[in-house]
C-alpha cells in the first residue's frame, strides 16, 4: 500500500502573547509575542524566546548550600557586585534583585534601604532590572512604592504585586512607569482578575507581566505546570485578552530550599550538579509550558538553560 | 474513529434473533455506539466482525505492556495533550543503556547502580524502570550472555533488546525465556522474522524509522499482520526534532486517531548529546512531552533524581489532591522535649512543612491530619481543619505519651482556632506557629519546651 507524506496535525491560533519591553527604552528587552505553544514552531511563531534573568539578594544568603554560594563567594554581600559579576562574567540578559532583607519574619529592615539598594543595583547595570519584594503584602506595599519612587526613571520590572496590595504598588508604577508583576497563587481566574484589576486601576498593557507563582521541582511544580499550559491555551486558542502577558518564573529561591538539594547522600549523586540540574529542569518544564521570563541563580544551571533554549529555538548555541 | 450505530449494524448477523435482549441488531447496534451495550451480548456476531468493533474502540495509543513480573512495566495508553484535560496515565518508563561491548566489570556496576539507586517518597518508591541492551559486539553468544546477566541481577526488570539482526534477537530471547523484552528495531526490512520472534517470545516490538514516514510504513504494516504491541521511534535524533516528532506521533494519534502512530514511543537522549548533563534535561523535556520509554546513557543520582522527581509531577493525576496518611511524623529524633505540630494531609503541605522542620535542625513531632487531601487555609474554610478535628487528632493519635510536655503548634493561618483548641484539649497549650512554611526554622530555634 501506499500514501501520502505525513505532515503533522496543526493547530489553529487565535490569539497572541502581548509583547512587552523589559527595561530602558534604549536597551530594553522584548519578551512574550507567543503565537505558538512554546516551541511549537512547525507551526507558529514564538516571538522572543524565554529568557534568563540572574537572581542577586539585597543580604548575604546564610542558608544556602555550598554549591550555590561557590559561583559568587566574593559578592555574597554586595549586591551591586553581584548584579555586575552575573552581567559581566556570566553574561546574564537580566537581573532580579530579591528584596529578601524586607521580610517581617525576618531580617524586617526598612522600606527605605531596599529602596537604596535597588536603586544603587540600577545604576550600575545596563540590562533590565528586576526587583522582587519580600512576598508579605503589607511589608512589599512599603518597600516597592519606595523603590517605584527612588528608581524614576529605571524602568524596573516590580512585583510580586498581589490583589491585596495592587493600588499600593500599582499607581506609583503607573507614575513611575515601571512594570508590574501581577502575581497570583497559581490559579487562572485570580490571575485574569488580578490583571483586570490592574488594568482598571489604569495600569497600561505595555507595563504589565505575571507570576503565575513557582512550585519547587517535586513540591508543586505540576501545579504551575498546569496553570501556565491553560493560561498559554485560553490566551492562544481563547483570545483571553487579559491573559496574553508574558509569564515570568520566579523559580531559583523554590527549587534551591528544597530539603534534596541539602542532602548528603552518596545515592543522591554530586550535591552540587544535584542542584544544578533541579534548577536547570524546573526551568526547562516551566519553558515548556510557556515561561517568558525563569528567574535563576547558579551559572551553570543558567548556561546549560540557555544552551537548551538555543536549540529548541533553533538557532545555533 | 468510533464507529457510527449504522455502521457497527453492518457488521452485525442482522438476523434479529433477539438474543442480545433486545428486539432487533439495529437497536443493539444503536446501544453499541452509544456505549450502552457490550459486543459479547451478541452470541452470532462473526470473529472478523469482533474484530473490526475492537480495532474500532481501542484507546487512541495502544497501552504497551512490556516485561513480566516484578519488572513488568506499562506505557502508552495515553488520551490527552495536556495533563490538565485528565491526566497522564502511565509514567515515562526510563531505561538505563547498557551494551554488550563493555567490560564485564563495567556491565556489574551499571547493574549494581541500576538496583539502588532507588527513592523512597511519600510512600512512593521512585526508581528507574528498564535496561535496554544494545548488540554492540555482534556476537550473538556474548549478547545473550549479558541479556541473561541483566536479567538475573535486575531481578528481571523489563528489558529492550537492540539489534536490527533477528538471528541475534533469537538468541538472546533463548537466553531469558518468559521476560517478554522489547524488541527494538523493526525495519522494513527485518520486519517479517522480527513479528515471528515476537509471536513466539511474547515480546513487543519497537519500530525504527529514520523518519516518521518510515516509521508509519513498518507500523502500518504491523498492524497489517495483526500485531498490537508496538513502540514507535521516528529516528529524530536532535533535541528540536525530536521534540517534534512527539508532538506530531501524539497529535497524529489523538487528533485524527491516525491508528499507524497511536502507539507509546520510544526516545533516545542518550544519542542527542554527549553531555550528560545536557542529556537530563532532554531527558526532562521528554518525560513532559509525550515519551513512552526515555533511554538514558548512564544513571547518576544527581541526575536521575530530578527526574524521577519530574515525572512524579507530570504524572500526577491533576484531579486528586495528593494525600499524605495522617498520624504522628517523627522528624529528626524528637524525645519527650521536642515541639508538637499539627498540619494537614494534602502532600504539598507535608512536603513543605516537614523539609522546613529538617532544614531547622531541630527535632519535631509532626502531626498530620486527614483533611481529605486540602491544604491548611482551604480544609480550614471548608471546616476540616478545626479547634474540634485538632482536638480530636490530638486524642486518638496518643501524642500525649510521647512527649512530657503540653504544648501544641498549629498553623498560623489558624490562629482564629486557638481559643476553641484550649477549651477542647485540657492541660494543652496551644500556639500559633507561623503562616508560611519557610519561617518554621526560625519559629522553631526559638520554641522553648519549659
Ligand atoms: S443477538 Fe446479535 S444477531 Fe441477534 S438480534 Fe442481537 S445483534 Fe442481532
Amino acid at each position: 500500500m501506499s500514501w501520502l507524506a505525513f505532515t503533522i496535525p496543526t493547530i489553529t491560533y487565535t490569539g497572541k502573547v502581548k509583547e512587552i519591553s523589559l527595561g530602558p527604552p534604549e536597551r530594553a528587552v522584548k519578551v512574550g509575542n507567543a503565537g505558538c505553544y512554546p516551541f511549537h514552531l512547525f507551526e507558529g511563531e514564538m516571538g522572543n524566546p524565554p529568557r534568563i534573568a540572574m537572581e542577586v539578594y539585597d543580604v548575604t544568603p546564610e542558608d544556602w548550600p555550598p554549591a550555590a554560594r561557590e559561583p559568587f563567594a566574593d559578592v555574597l554581600s554586595d549586591p551591586v557586585a553581584w548584579a555586575k559579576k552575573c552581567v559581566d562574567v556570566y553574561g546574564a540578559e537580566m537581573v532580579c534583585l530579591q528584596l529578601v532583607s524586607t521580610d517581617p519574619n525576618g531580617l524586617n529592615r526598612p522600606a527605605g534601604e531596599a529602596a537604596a539598594t535597588a536603586r544603587r543595583v540600577a545604576d550600575a547595570l545596563t540590562v533590565p532590572l528586576l526587583v522582587w519584594g519580600s512576598g508579605d503584602v503589607e511589608k512589599d506595599a512599603e518597600v516597592l512604592r519606595q523603590v517605584c519612587e527612588a528608581c524614576e526613571g529605571k524602568h524596573l520590572v516590580v512585583g510580586p504585586v498581589q490583589d491585596k496590595n495592587y493600588k499600593k504598588i500599582g499607581a506609583p508604577a503607573i507614575g513611575y512607569r515601571h512594570t508590574v508583576i501581577a502575581s497570583t497563587p497559581i490559579d487562572v481566574n485570580l490571575a485574569k482578575q488580578l490583571n483586570i484589576l490592574l488594568g482598571n486601576l489604569g495600569v497600561p498593557d505595555e507595563l504589565l507581566v505575571m507570576d503565575p507563582t513557582v512550585g519547587g521541582l517535586g513540591y508543586g511544580l505540576e501545579y504551575t505546570y498546569s496553570v501556565m499550559e491553560r493560561m498559554r491555551m485560553a490566551a492562544l486558542t481563547q483570545q483571553d485578552d487579559r491573559l496574553q502577558f508574558p509569564l515570568v518564573c520566579n523559580l531559583a529561591k523554590e527549587v534551591w530550599k528544597v530539603k534534596e538539594v541539602r542532602l548528603d547522600d552518596p545515592k543522591l549523586g554530586d550535591p552540587g550538579k544535584r542542584g544544578i540540574l533541579m534548577e536547570a529542569i524546573t526551568a526547562v518544564l516551566l519553558a515548556l509550558a510557556g515561561a517568558d521570563v525563569l528567574i535563576m541563580r547558579h551559572p551553570e544551571a543558567v548556561r546549560l538553560v540557555r544552551g537548551y533554549l538555543a536549540e529548541m529555538m533553533g538557532v545555533a548555541a | 474513529m468510533p464507529l457510527t450505530g449504522i455502521e457497527i449494524f453492518k457488521l452485525l448477523p442482522r438476523t434479529n434473533c433477539g438474543q442480545c435482549g433486545v428486539p432487533t441488531c439495529l437497536a443493539f447496534a444503536m446501544n453499541l455506539a452509544a456505549g450502552k451495550a457490550e459486543l459479547s451480548s451478541c452470541p452470532h456476531v462473526s470473529e472478523e466482525a469482533k474484530a473490526k468493533l475492537e480495532e474500532a474502540s481501542a484507546p487512541p495509543i495502544r497501552p504497551v505492556t512490556i516485561g513480566a513480573g516484578e519488572g513488568q512495566v506499562k506505557i502508552g495508553g495515553e488520551t490527552v495533550l495536556f495533563r490538565h484535560e485528565k491526566r497522564f496515565e502511565n509514567p515515562t518508563a526510563i531505561a538505563m543503556l547498557v551494551r554488550d561491548d563493555m567490560s564485564d566489570d563495567e556491565i556489574a556496576a551499571r547493574l549494581e547502580k541500576f538496583r539502588t539507586l532507588r527513592y523512597e517518597r511519600v510512600g512512593l518508591m521512585l526508581k528507574p524502570d528498564m535496561v535496554a541492551l544494545e548488540a554492540a559486539s555482534g556476537d550473538p553468544e556474548r549478547f545473550a550472555r549479558v541479556a541473561a546477566r541483566v536479567h538475573a541481577d535486575t531481578g528481571g526488570a523489563a528489558m529492550v533488546l537492540m539489534s536490527e539482526q533477528p538471528p541475534l534477537l533469537a538468541r538472546a530471547l533463548e537466553a531469558v525465556p518468559g521476560s517478554r523484552p522489547l524488541l527494538y528495531g523493526v525495519t522494513t526490512e527485518n520486519l517479517e522474522a522480527m513479528l515471528e520472534l515476537a509471536k513466539a517470545h511474547q515480546a513487543s516490538l519497537g519500530v525504527k524509522g529514520n523518519s516518521i514516514d518510515e516509521a508509519i510504513a513498518a507500523s502500518q504494516k504491523l498492524l497489517d499482520l495483526g500485531c498490537k504491541n508496538v513502540v514507535l521511534d521516528g529516528g529524530a535524533r536532535s533535541l528540536k526534532a525530536a521534540f517534534e516528532e512527539q508532538v506530531a506521533i501524539r497529535r497524529a494519534a489523538l487528533l485524527q486517531k491516525f491508528r499507524p502512530l497511536g502507539f507509546p514511543t520510544i526516545v533516545f537522549p542518550c544519542r542527542m548529546t554527549d553531555d550528560p548533563m545536557k542529556e537530563a534535561l532532554i531527558a526532562a523535556t521528554f518525560i513532559a512531552k509525550y515519551g513512552g520509554i526515555v533511554v538514558l546513557s548512564d544513571l547518576e543520582g544527581h541526575s536521575l533524581f530530578p527526574l524521577l522527581v519530574a515525572r512524579l509531577n507530570i504524572f500526577t493525576d491533576p484531579q486528586r489532591p495528593m494525600a499524605t496518611s495522617e498520624g504522628i511524623y517523627p522528624i529528626g529524633n524528637p524525645d519527650d522535649k521536642s515541639p508538637v505540630l499539627v498540619t494537614s494531609n494534602f502532600s504539598l503541605t507535608y512536603f513543605i512543612v516537614s523539609g522546613e522542620i529538617e532544614n531547622s535542625r531541630v527535632p519535631a513531632w509532626l502531626l498530620v491530619q486527614d483533611t481529605e487531601g486540602l491544604s491548611v487555609l482551604t480544609a480550614w474554610a471548608a471546616g476540616k481543619f478545626v479547634a474540634d478535628t485538632i482536638a480530636a487528632l490530638v486524642k486518638k493519635s496518643g501524642i500525649a505519651d510521647r512527649v512530657s510536655h503540653r504544648k501544641i503548634v498549629i498553623p498560623g493561618h489558624l490562629a482564629a482556632e486557638s481559643g476553641a483548641l484550649e477549651d477542647e484539649l485540657k492541660g494543652w497549650q496551644v500556639l500559633v506557629g507561623p503562616r508560611e512554611g519557610a519561617h518554621i526554622p526560625a519559629y522553631l530555634k526559638n520554641w522553648q519546651a519549659a
